[in-house]
């Protein structure tokens, strides 16, 4: 971790480590996406239509994961106070978010050949990864909202800890309030286990996103510390006027 | 033993939003001194001020009280008076005074609304009151429950000359109970200063 | 420790009946609500009876939201948060003690007024007893979950929606087993689970509540 720390270090790091990240991203693509679309089989049930699942169910994934992530680099800030852990946080939620708004849409299409409806609030999954969206959209509003970087820094750590607390607590409770209102028409999304025949194409596009959200995530903290220094170099230009 | 107060600071530096206001500022003050903080607009007299009470964090620096009392830090052995009042323009002088001599944990003293002359307005809405009561309403929370440390932020804003004097004398009053003063004001306060802080770029 | 915080929910509850506002808005703001209801989804008596609960805890939450950004800003703009936070009493203590105030100023009254109101809705008289205790021990979580709000907000000048944005995710939980408790059928014991999670959820916010709002004013003040 201390390594990372200083932000010339992990400019360093991140510049040398990009090119790779892209073409490890690639390759992953290519092949989770053949497999996806051409080499796995169609589902006995579902058909075609289950193509979407290798769609939505990594972009559901990594918006959880993301989340859980800003939650981590935002408790590192509160307690080690570094400037670095607030710009991993602060630059991983609109992200988080995008990948949530995908997982969100792709299980809308994925719902309409299932439930022939676009959405059933009867599915605990989708409703819970709505307001994870919401939590996300009120994480990025606190940061455009105060002026002040540092203080900015402060609110947001404190509203992402608290939502991270919160995550759980609405997963429960929307699972909760699901049971109580299932209702005979609600098909169970996934099914009962995914053959192995179909999880390998998975397991690959969940790396592929993984590792696109990583070198996304290293493209914008490295434009955030730019922004930060010329922040920092206009401040030290009117402070000697 | 009782140790005489003494209040060291040790290059201190101050940041805010990113800019750096001062640095390497030391001083030391001890029992009965009172200091003026001098410098023109945006040097950070505020800042230090707050800083001292504990508002502010420093970049870096040392600041240390000796002689208080055991267990309590700068901030809680402190008065700030800054711009803001902190009176509630709803209550009345009293409930606003009877509040602050509760939650600052001073002893029931009678005195209060007279050391500033409120007596008249005691029973009177703060909302009703004109700049310069409501100042020296502000000015009052000093008396309510001691505090050895007095840090005051232009004070003399909206005073009287009558309220200016009755405010020199509590600041004495307060320096010879072996108290410290520190005050940013760029009006004459009237009270001998044992040293002189200078901010900005002449220091 | 124990006099200053209460000597503060005096001051506070003093203030709120002196200057109003807060309770009064809120109280029409329901009011108008059970208005507007009717009017959206039609007078049918049994659609409407079914709806209630719901639509009475929705009201309840969105009119104790919105007094939400008021509570830490006046003490913030006027300095006095500077004092209190230079006191031995943890800042902590101190949000706790506000919180206290405005449940005691707002939300309560608010939650001992809008079950009655459900008659408006045509709701069974039984089920008033039940909406009643679920209102009661939810607003307390009302409280505390609009002051995480209020702190977070309390210097911006406006930030009436950004209190939306971030309260009212955080006001599911006690949406669901609030109207899960109050909507149960007619016998006690079916709303039991319900209520006590509904009281765990409250107790969870007493704990992380004061946390974050301490928190946030520091980050405000300095």
């Amino acid at each position: 971790m201390q390594q990372f720390a200083n932000p010339a270090r992990f400019l360093k790091i991140a510049n040398v480590t990009l090119p790779y990240i892209w073409a490890i991203t690639a390759i992953l693509f290519a092949i989770g996406l053949y497999g996806a679309l051409v080499i796995t089989p169609p589902d006995y049930q579902q058909g075609e239509t289950v193509r979407i699942m290798y769609v939505h169910v990594p972009a559901a994934w990594l918006g959880l994961f993301v989340y859980c992530l800003m939650g981590f680099f935002s408790a590192v800030a509160f307690v080690y106070r570094h400037p670095l852990a607030d710009a991993a946080a602060k630059t991983a939620a609109p992200l988080g978010a995008v990948f949530c708004f995908l997982a969100l849409v792709t299980g809308s299409f994925w719902g309409k050949p299932m439930w022939g409806t676009w959405w059933a609030w009867g599915d605990a999954r989708l409703t819970s990864m709505f307001i994870l969206l919401l939590f996300y959209l009120g994480y990025m509003a606190v940061w455009s909202s105060i002026d002040e970087p540092t203080r900015a820094a402060a609110i947001a750590r404190i509203v992402a800890l608290v939502g991270v607390l919160n995550v759980f607590v609405v997963k429960f409770s929307v699972n909760w309030w699901n049971s109580l209102h299932q209702g005979p028409s609600v098909i169970k999304m996934g099914g009962p286990a995914i053959d192995k025949s179909m999880l390998w194409a998975l397991l690959t596009m969940a790396v592929a996103y993984t590792m696109l959200f990583l070198a996304l995530h290293l493209v914008s903290m490295r434009s955030e510390i730019a922004a930060r220094k010329l922040r920092q170099a206009r401040l030290v230009e009117i402070g000697n006027r | 033993m009782v140790i005489p107060l003494r209040l060291k600071a040790e290059n201190l530096s101050c940041e805010r939003g990113g800019r750096l206001v001062f640095k390497d500022l030391s001083f030391d003050l001890v029992a009965g001194e009172f200091a003026e903080l001098r410098g023109p607009n945006g040097v950070g007299k505020s800042s230090l001020l707050r800083l001292l009470a504990g508002l502010n964090t420093s970049s870096s620096g040392r600041l240390s009280l000796e002689g208080g009392a055991p267990d309590t830090n700068l901030a809680e052995q402190s008065h700030y008076i800054g711009h803001a009042e902190a009176n509630k323009p709803a209550l009345t002088v009293r409930e606003n005074l009877v509040f602050w001599q509760k939650f600052l944990g001073g002893s029931e003293n009678a005195n209060s609304f007279s050391a500033f002359k409120l007596e008249a307005l005691a029973d009177d809405q703060v909302l009703l009151l004109s700049a310069g009561q409501k100042r020296r309403l502000a000015l009052t929370r000093l008396v309510v429950a001691h505090r050895p440390l007095w840090l005051l932020d232009e004070p003399t804003v909206g005073l009287d000359t009558a309220s200016l004097i009755i405010l020199q004398n509590h600041i004495h009053d307060h320096l010879k109970n072996g108290g410290i003063v520190i005050a940013a004001t760029h009006a004459e306060l009237g009270v001998k200063s044992a040293i002189n802080i200078q901010l900005g770029k002449a220091a | 420790m124990f006099q200053q915080a209460l000597a503060l929910t005096t001051r506070d509850v003093a203030l709120a009946r002196r200057q109003g506002g807060g309770l009064g808005a809120a109280f029409g703001f329901i009011l108008s609500v059970m208005v507007l209801i009717p009017l959206a989804i039609g007078p049918d008596q049994i659609l409407l009876s079914k709806l209630a609960p719901g639509l009475m805890w929705l009201a309840l939450l969105l009119s104790v939201l919105l007094t939400a950004d008021r509570m830490f800003q006046q003490d913030f703009e006027d300095g006095s948060l500077d004092v209190m936070a230079m006191a031995k009493l943890p800042l902590e203590i101190v949000t706790l003690a506000k919180v206290l105030a405005h449940w005691f100023t707002v939300s309560l009254p608010l939650a001992i007024i809008t079950p009655p109101l459900g008659l408006l809705m045509s709701i069974d008289v039984g089920q008033l007893p039940i909406l009643l205790v679920s209102m009661v021990i939810g607003s307390l979580a009302l409280s505390l979950l609009a002051a995480v709000g209020g702190a977070v907000t309390a210097g911006l000048r406006r930030g009436g929606l950004l209190v939306s944005l971030l309260v009212l995710p955080l006001y599911i939980p006690v949406l669901i087993f609030g109207v899960a408790a109050s909507s149960a059928n007619l016998s006690p014991s079916s709303s039991t689970p319900a209520l006590t999670v509904l009281c765990a959820i409250t107790l969870m916010s007493l704990v992380i509540s004061p946390w974050a709002c301490a928190a946030a004013l520091k980050a405000y003040l300095r």
